[in-house]
């Protein structure tokens, strides 16, 4: 049994308060979508009474708002999502291991280039990636993962650089000696000692691809291809006209398939952004 | 260098020798795309800043003349005024905020890893998605005012403030949390055994041994409050425009954002545009560099 002095509850009684007005924000969106359209802009801070309360219909009503349906776009911001952060932790991860390892001239200039990718702001790159990627094809969502792998190996390599300097040399010696090609040795080998650091490279990139709107709004095509954030901004491009009990349903179905992965991996996060930070 | 690594055993002829027939499997996916989604068009952003274009094809060599404009761009000055307050206000009030919540979740508390889990929680959230969520609620309050939040570029501010502070908060947090508790207990008991006072050991052992936290806490807000974009386009979309000698600008804008719409005025400011962004990128990285070296210089040799 722990015990806890007095001053330990009043914290407590405190921190309880201050969780409540963060998590306000959230319970304004639950509030609000289940209420009708007029009521949310006349009375944003009240509970659904019986008559402004009308359960479902503004989910129902959102998955077809907004001249583009709201499944689709959730489909998109998936396979974006997905399919990036898998290519950028293979790719990078398997980059790193031989910058780390293999310390010639072109490896340590392109682990630098990558250092200074990272303090780069992306409006510095904005137009001419836009226009790059659309020469290349490459403003397709099938497609937009490469940039993304482009635009994100600085912080991946980086950490994975980091993590593979601290790895014994004689495991990978023993596995040359018993006779394993560098591809085996890579993915018999080092692919499962870097484990911890592709869980914190998998989050940060996680985070940053599902929720980025800058980079797939210029581009990719909108008028076929939105992601999420693409799909809630113009929502808000018609504000006064729009249906807001609709599009605060839309963005509590945006946000609650997150809230969910969270509270059951949220050790994962926690430590991933703790993990990432310290070597950040 | 590597003729000592060679003596550390970080570098094997043995695994290294197989590895460089293979390097182009290992390094060609990462830095073909590399070069397609950063090199090119970081060499390329340079060299435009310098030319008068409409799509990259077309650019003409015109010299400084974009730099000389953006110098005299009213609305960039102004989104830069914003920047620089928007980033002291914000490095201080999450940073110290960060700091006590992670101080007292440290200590023995019912219920710290429920708050953690709360306090994090609005990181997951998109800048998008975050921006409009807030942009009902201070409308909602400003409304008991018969007002609303893009009346006023002071409403606009403060708001942008609240939002990324309740978000942001609680990832700095998790640094500090990880900084606090590898401080060791030894240290804290000779602390105590020396007659320290509580105040004493924060400022005198505490705090000296989470500076690398510090420093990483403040590299991070400092650099996302200048690079800030999607929670000011969503919040206020830099409205309300007001008048400032004689031009047309938008109050609330921010760096980033003056940048962006820079880019939609019409095609002739496209080099205006981008020689905005190569200021903005020398500042960022300034910046980030003379932070680095000055809370660095403080760091507890362990």
């Amino acid at each position: 049994m722990k015990k806890y002095s007095l001053s330990s509850k009043i914290l407590s009684c405190f921190f309880v308060l201050l969780s409540l007005v963060w998590v306000f924000p959230i319970w304004e969106v639950i509030i609000n979508s289940l209420k009708s359209n007029d009521y949310v802009k006349l009375e944003p801070f009240a509970l659904p009474n019986s008559e402004t309360f009308v359960g479902f219909a503004n989910y129902v009503k959102g998955l077809t708002f907004g001249n583009y349906p709201f499944l689709k776009s959730v489909g998109y911001s998936l396979f974006i999502t997905v399919v990036s952060v898998v290519l950028i932790l293979l790719c990078c991860s398997m980059a790193a291991w031989y910058i780390a390892r293999v310390q010639s001239t072109a490896s340590k200039v392109f682990y630098y280039l990558c250092l200074f990718s990272m303090i780069v702001p992306f409006q510095m790159v904005m137009f001419t990636l836009t226009s790059t990627a659309k020469d290349l094809s490459l403003n397709t969502p099938w497609t937009i993962p490469i940039v993304y792998l482009g635009f994100g190996a600085g912080l991946a390599i980086f950490m994975f650089v980091g993590f593979v300097k601290g790895l014994p040399l004689e495991i990978e010696e023993a596995a040359v000696i018993d006779g394993c090609g560098p591809i085996q040795t890579f993915f018999q080998v080092i692919l499962p000692m870097l484990k911890p650091t592709m869980i914190s490279v998998g989050i940060l990139e996680l985070m940053w691809v599902w929720n980025d709107y800058l980079l797939p709004y210029l581009v990719l095509d909108i008028t076929e291809y939105r992601t999420i954030p693409i799909h809630v901004q113009y929502l808000k491009g018609s504000y006064g006209t729009v249906d807001l009990g609709a599009t605060m349903a839309i963005i509590m179905m945006a946000i609650l398939p997150i809230i969910i992965v969270y509270l059951f991996c949220q050790k994962h996060i926690i430590k991933g952004v703790a993990a990432g930070a310290v070597k950040g | 260098m590597s003729k000592k690594n060679d003596g550390a055993g970080l570098n094997s002829r043995l695994v290294r020798k197989p590895m460089q027939k293979w390097g182009w499997l290992f390094l060609l996916p990462t830095f073909a795309a590399f070069i397609i989604g950063f090199i090119w068009p970081f060499v390329q952003g340079i060299y435009l800043s310098f030319c008068e274009f409409h799509v990259a094809s077309d650019a003409e060599f015109i010299g400084l003349g974009n730099y000389v404009k953006v110098f005299s761009d009213v609305g960039f000055m102004n989104a830069f005024k914003n920047t620089a307050l928007f980033a002291v206000v914000s490095i201080i009030l999450i940073n110290v905020v960060a700091f006590m919540i992670a101080y007292a979740l440290t200590q023995k508390m019912r219920g710290s890893n429920l708050f953690r889990t709360v306090f994090f929680m609005p990181n997951l959230i998109g800048g998008v998605v975050l921006g409009y969520i807030w942009s009902l609620i201070f409308d909602g309050i400003l409304a008991n005012y018969s007002t609303y939040l893009t009346a006023n570029a002071s409403y606009g501010f403060w708001g942008l403030v609240i939002l990324v502070a309740w978000q942001q908060i609680g990832y700095m947090m998790i640094i500090y949390i990880a900084g606090l508790q590898s401080v060791s207990e030894d240290m804290l008991e000779a602390a105590k055994i020396d007659g320290a006072s509580g105040a004493q050991t924060l400022f005198k052992v505490i705090i000296p041994n989470v500076m690398p936290s510090i420093t990483i806490c403040t590299f991070l807000t400092l650099t996302n409050s200048f690079k800030l974009f999607d929670q000011n386009l969503a919040l206020t979309g830099g409205l309300p425009s007001i008048i400032e000698n004689g031009t047309k600008v938008n109050a609330t804008e921010l760096l980033a954002l003056n940048i962006y719409s820079t880019y939609n005025i019409k095609w002739t400011y496209h080099g205006v545009a981008q020689a905005k962004a190569v200021i903005f990128f020398l500042l960022v990285a300034v910046l980030a560099i003379a932070q680095q070296t000055l809370t660095g210089r403080k760091e507890v040799q362990q």
